[in-house]
């Protein structure tokens, strides 16, 4: 059944259906109402869920990670400040191949303060181990929960994922989402199987050990190859989520109009709804461009962006946070992926909507048009400032 | 009660921390951990903040601890525990765990004092059933005997030398007990590695609660202290003696001291066995600076003897 829900509902009725063990959460820096949504579910006694109301981000995801290292299914929620201060224990979540899914309500990181839309947040979250995907739509970020939470429990993964969508834009603004049925959507996530939980007091394990050079680097070698394994099982959650919902997302990426594109942006997250609109205004105007949206963030699916870029002629990559005294930590990934590539577009970076910023269709529209004439020279460029 | 022939039994049948750590000649912590699980009867799922136990303990692929145990990170200990606790309601709730499993922090005064104190306000301000140990050896032992807000003021630490401007740490430790006391747990106590017997009854009353129990026990670090290696037990005994260490608890909010040293030991004679202070009894100031710190002792006793007689529900008096 079709209903109208802000981002923010997407993703607790997402929970609600996932029906984790244990929901530990804080619900500020900035506020987030996933977390009080989720507090009417408990309080009602409409899920079986412990809720614990922590008193900082750091809080909830350590205790996330000792509920899960008990042997609960666990989900946590935060944005901006809230991840910067967590941040530490999402290493440590991902070292220890525990698989928490997170939603993470995209938002400015401070000085100034600001609370509204930018990506700094995902971008500091870039290297934790998490896997990470982009949501364009309130639908997305409902369906890619699902999602994520049988990839985060995948015998092979066992990682934390977070499911990012932006600010305000998603988080705030009502639209239309289409949830599953809760025995379908039951189903579809499936029961979690703990491995080595601490409450198995028969078979007792050391969880969190210390480990010195003779194996630590080898520990580290083994999670990589966990991520490594996510653009498989994404693919075969994917197939098996479009089968069961009948939407038909398929691959790491979205390629829109992009088949016989001379240019094209890429981009993460609900710009890419605004960046849809520019391209069908030009297109009707008979110019050839498109956009790439990229859904998997981490790992990077480089071979995919790679295809789907080499041969368009200007490519503009849009990053929404400065890598401060880089290039936009998007544009490096999309460079690298073209490296190897024979023939391979022009790329140009934009910095844009910081701090809540708004980006327009025509402002999108305006990058495209220009794209031939910008000489590519790895220098920043920027949409909507003022300078 | 238990006794020393309980707890032996006890570890004689299940041995829940095992020999071959890593931890120091003349470490007191062992002891502590040791009295802890063995004086509970139930299964145990405990947890550490980083410091010296942590690292002296797991360190893989070995580890010393025969109970399920986690580490996470150094200032997160209370939350990590809550969420063990928040899981193993959640599963007892879906029938998916059905023993009844107790739950125990084990953590050094640097990740319970201060960088961990937040989070284990909030652990004990939400409820959630399990006892916190500060395995209490008053300062940042593991990293280098770097001073802690547990460290005893004029204490000669990395981070509070013995300089020749400042003389060793010059303010006061932080009363973490009293602290615990004002989240009005149902269970707080003060207890130190040289009265084992004490420090199991301590566990054995506290474990008859559900919701937060703490403990904080004195423990000994020869390192530290600057003490020999074979002098924990006497050291702490000392701490005792002298009234600088109380073994006291905060049942219901009920103060009872458990033991009331009959003479009068001057805390003079605790300090002179450390090198931490030696510096007291070779600087021309160091009398004055004594008197102060008997000064601090002094008040501190009677204002617990007076929150005895206050707050004991009718029991002052007994100790």
């Amino acid at each position: 059944m079709r209903k109208v829900m802000t981002g923010h509902k997407a993703v607790a009725e997402a929970m609600r259906q996932i029906e984790p063990d244990v929901v530990a959460v804080y619900p500020i820096t900035p506020q987030s109402e996933i977390a009080e949504y989720y507090a009417d579910y408990v309080h009602d006694g409409i899920v079986h869920t412990e809720l614990v109301p922590v008193e900082s981000e750091h809080s909830a995801m350590s205790a996330c990670v000792g509920a899960a290292a008990a042997g609960a299914r666990v989900m946590t929620a935060t944005s901006s400040q809230g991840l910067a201060l967590l941040v530490e224990v999402l290493y440590i979540a991902a070292g220890m191949r525990l698989p928490i899914v997170m939603a993470l309500a995209n938002r400015s990181l401070s000085a100034p303060i600001n609370i509204h839309c930018d990506h700094s947040d995902a971008y500091l979250a870039r290297d934790a181990g998490a896997f990470q995907v982009f949501c364009e739509s309130a639908q997305e970020v409902y369906d890619y929960t699902l999602i994520a939470q049988r990839i985060a429990e995948h015998d092979k993964i066992r990682l934390p994922g977070i499911v990012n969508l932006d600010g305000f834009s998603l988080t705030h603004t009502s639209q239309v989402v289409e949830p599953l049925e809760d025995a379908v959507a039951k189903k579809f996530v499936g029961v979690f199987k703990p491995v080595h939980p601490l409450l198995d007091v028969d078979k007792p394990v050391t969880w969190g050990p210390f480990a010195m050079p003779d194996y630590y680097f080898e520990l580290k070698r083994a999670q990589q190859a966990a991520i490594e394994e996510v653009p498989t099982v994404f693919l075969d959650v994917q197939k098996a989520f479009a089968k069961t919902s009948g939407r038909a997302y398929a691959g790491f990426v979205e390629k829109y109009r992009l088949d016989d594109a001379d240019r094209a942006l890429v981009v993460l997250g609900s710009t890419a709804g605004t960046a849809k609109i520019a391209v069908d205004a030009l297109r009707s105007k008979g110019e050839k461009v498109g956009l790439l949206k990229v859904w998997l963030y981490r790992p990077f699916p480089y071979q995919a962006v790679a295809s789907a870029l080499e041969r368009v002629k200007h490519v503009a990559v849009l990053d929404r946070a400065i890598s401060f005294g880089a290039m936009g930590a998007l544009y490096s990934d999309v460079a690298t992926s073209l490296v190897r590539s024979q023939v391979r577009p022009a790329l140009h970076n934009y910095i844009y909507g910081l701090g809540g910023r708004d980006i327009t269709a025509e402002q999108l529209a305006e990058v495209l048009v220009g794209l031939e004439k910008v000489h590519p020279d790895e220098v920043l460029r920027y949409i909507g400032l003022r300078e | 009660m238990p006794n020393i022939k309980t707890l032996a039994q006890r570890e004689e049948k299940e041995v829940r921390f095992t020999p071959g750590h890593t931890l120091c000649a003349g470490c007191a912590e062992p002891m502590v951990v040791r009295t802890v699980l063995n004086a509970i009867e139930e299964p145990v799922v405990a947890a550490s903040p980083t410091g010296c136990l942590e690292v002296a303990t797991s360190r893989f692929p070995g580890t010393a601890w025969n109970v399920p145990w986690i580490h996470v990170a150094f200032e997160n200990a209370g939350a990590v525990i809550s969420g063990v606790e928040a899981a193993y309601k959640a599963l007892t709730k879906t029938g998916a765990v059905a023993k009844r499993i107790r739950f125990v922090v084990f953590g050094g005064d640097g990740g319970t004092y201060d960088i961990g104190l937040q989070a284990l306000s909030g652990a004990l301000e939400r409820g959630h059933d399990f006892l916190y140990v500060c395995v209490n050896n008053e300062a940042y032992m593991n990293t280098g005997v770097q001073r802690s807000s547990a460290t005893p003021r004029c204490a000669s630490a990395t981070t509070s030398p013995v300089g020749d401007a400042i003389p060793g740490k010059p303010q006061d430790r932080k009363d973490l007990t009293q602290i615990v006391v004002g989240h009005h747990v149902p269970y707080v106590g003060q207890a130190a590695v040289s009265n084992l017997i004490d420090l199991a009854n301590k566990v054995e009353r506290a474990m008859k609660y559900d919701g937060p129990k703490f403990l904080n026990v004195l423990t000994t670090c020869p390192l530290g202290w600057r003490t020999p290696r074979d002098s924990a037990i006497v050291q702490a005994k000392l701490a005792v003696e002298t009234r600088y260490w109380p073994l006291y608890e905060v049942i219901e909010g009920k103060y009872k001291i458990n033991y009331k040293p009959k003479a009068h030991v001057p805390v003079e004679e605790w300090l002179k066995t450390q090198g931490r202070f030696r510096h007291l009894f070779r600087d021309p100031k160091g009398k004055e600076r004594i008197a102060e710190f008997q000064a601090a002792v002094d008040r501190h006793w009677n204002d617990l003897l007076r929150k005895e007689q206050c707050l004991s529900g009718g029991e002052a008096g007994q100790g």
